[in-house]
């Protein structure tokens, strides 16, 4: 009996339809007025949420929609992400683009309406569908500068390695539709441990899909051995794409994530043990990225590539809490994706609004600003401080978990090798705030912040300092999303 | 019948092609049409999955992969033209500013 519940996808058809309207509105006004666009698409993106709030719980469409807990967590977090990267992007609208503003907006939009698509995938088909519309307005976005030569080469390569390895990633689901005989995910765990129980073995066709499969979200993941493109990206982007790049389209992969490896490859079906154990292989790409983004972090000059690769080894202690598989280890992984929402928006808010007024990335620029602004000075400290885990901060909390979930699980030698590098990245996030307040007075400007990029900053910090003292709403709430997989 | 081993050899061989292509070729229209070549390969082995298990699912998955194979296209052929405004070359070992 196929169900049809339209009721469940409104918010997704709302955002849609929404970002045609911003592209519509910019097309048909004479008088550009970019603060207006901006605005429209904020408002957009916060009624989006109230739909979702209103809208949710239930499946439709066969499985291929699944309106569960971990969707609508995830999409709270694709929400936030979007929001504060169009907040912070109002300046770089005015002065640098000075043509199809309304594209721009509209394409986050639609790269939005992906990654609340793939966060709702219960079947191949429509993830497949999700990762793609996730990454191609992004391709576009990436380059949007179209005369910097740097941001068009940052979306060249974006694209020649998304492209590939979202071939990698069919190549690898179709292996799995071939094997399993369907493209329904939960179906597919039941007709893979039929297929072991009967094979006696994975059988190298089953290890070679899961490799497939790894290498093609690893890229969108950034986890290390699939993170060459990342700081070269970022680093040419603009800030806020970067910014989204590094929350939202991270986010989307780890549900994805998710979605396959959890929900598809492993656990119980009918009384079978079914052991496929890619723990061990992503523990190892794990171990990797944290070594190699901490340490390739200690020698940035830019901060937007010193951002990138501490985010390369950001997405290694989340994959501590993911190779756990427990109620705590998913728990803990949304928890730390819902925070390093606040803490690394921020930080790239901050580098946006640096940019704008200074035209400078780098690091050593930084210095002397706290005493020109002291305001954004001490909020990046507070952004940087997170990301680094100090205690009464959110950050703290949120590494604290998804280390327990790792040693609940056995994987004591990960949580040791993370609390090392944990402490290597403090240096590098510390350097910056030892830039600005401690180093030599260099004439700097005074920074001067439009108010959505205000609004921004302070969304960070309030959710930094408030889930950092209480966490337990989020925490509960994360750990409701881990009931999907039957924990 | 043909077999299926044999869809399923022809798919990978067309998917190594295309993934040699992307990784030897420096030209960037090369590369994307190995790209291409990769997403038809697995098209194929769909489709051939399909038959063996008669079920049809894999033929709107293929749809499917076309029209974003479609997409992906368009967008890749506008960056290359906007790259080669602004350099004049669509050599790949050109493009490294990024490197600091």
């Amino acid at each position: 009996m196929p169900d049809y519940n339209l009721r469940l996808i409104i918010p997704e058809i709302f955002l849609f339809l929404w970002a045609l309207f911003i592209i519509a509105f910019d097309l048909g006004t004479k008088r550009k007025n970019p603060k207006l666009i901006g605005y429209l698409t904020m408002g957009g993106i916060a009624a989006t949420a109230v739909l979702l709030y209103l809208y949710h719980g239930g499946i439709s469409f066969n499985n291929m929609f699944k309106s569960d807990p971990l969707a609508l967590f995830f999409k709270v977090i694709f929400l936030g992400s979007a929001f504060m990267a169009v907040g912070s992007s109002f300046d770089i609208i005015a002065q640098k683009i000075k043509n199809h503003r309304g594209e721009f907006f509209g394409l986050v939009l639609f790269s939005t309406v992906g990654m609340m698509f793939l966060a709702s995938a219960g079947e191949l088909i429509s993830l497949y569908i999700g990762l793609e519309l996730t990454t191609i307005p992004l391709f576009i976005l990436a380059a949007y500068y179209k005369d910097d030569r740097i941001s068009v080469e940052a979306g060249l390569k974006y694209l020649v390695i998304g492209a590939f390895s979202s071939a990698i990633l069919l190549y690898g689901l179709s292996l799995l539709y071939g094997l399993s005989g369907t493209t329904d995910i939960v179906m597919m765990k039941i007709n893979l441990a039929l297929l072991y129980l009967n094979t006696n073995g994975i059988g190298w066709a089953l290890l070679m899909a899961i490799v497939m499969v790894l290498a093609g979200i690893g890229f969108k993941l950034a986890l290390v051995p699939f993170h060459m493109w990342a700081p070269d990206v970022y680093q040419g982007a603009p800030t806020p794409i970067t910014a989204l790049l590094s929350v939202g389209s991270k986010a989307a992969g780890v549900v994805a994530f998710m979605r396959i490896f959890i929900d598809g490859l492993y656990g119980f079906a009918d009384a079978v043990m079914f052991p496929l154990d890619w723990g061990n292989i992503v523990a190892v790409l794990a171990a990797a990225a944290m070594i190699l983004g901490n340490i390739s972090a200690l020698r940035q000059k830019n901060i937007k590539r010193m951002l990138a690769y501490s985010s390369i080894a950001q997405i290694g202690y989340v994959m501590v809490g993911m190779v756990a598989v427990s109620e705590l280890g998913v728990g803990s992984v949304g928890y730390y994706m819902f925070i390093y929402l606040f803490a690394n928006m921020g930080a790239f808010a901050v580098a946006t609004i640096f940019n704008d007024n200074t035209g400078s990335d780098s690091i050593a620029s930084y210095a002397g600003l706290s005493k020109s602004s002291p305001m954004i000075s001490a909020f990046m400290a507070i952004f940087l401080l997170s990301l680094a885990g100090i205690p009464p901060l959110a950050g703290f909390a949120a590494k604290f978990f998804v280390f327990a979930a790792g040693i609940q699980a056995g994987y004591t030698w990960l949580v040791i090798l993370a609390l090392l590098t944990a402490v290597v990245s403090l240096y590098y996030y510390a350097n910056v705030i030892k830039m600005m307040y401690f180093a030599p007075d260099n004439p700097t400007i005074k920074l001067n912040t439009p108010l959505s990029a205000n609004i921004v900053l302070i969304i960070g910090v309030a959710g930094l300092i408030i889930f950092g003292v209480y966490p337990e709403p989020i925490l509960n709430f994360a750990l409701d999303t881990a009931r999907v997989f039957g924990f | 019948m043909i077999p299926i081993g044999h869809f399923l050899i022809l798919s990978a061989m067309l998917f190594a092609v295309g993934a040699a292509g992307v990784i030897i070729s420096r030209n960037l229209l090369i590369m994307l049409m190995s790209i291409e070549l990769m997403l038809n390969a697995a098209n194929l082995a769909i489709i051939a999955f399909s038959r063996m298990n008669n079920i049809v699912d894999g033929h709107v998955f293929v749809f499917i992969v076309f029209a974003v194979a479609a997409a992906e296209a368009a967008v890749g052929l506008a960056i290359i033209i906007m790259i080669f405004r602004n350099r004049e070359s669509i050599n790949a070992d050109n493009f490294s500013l990024l490197k600091r």
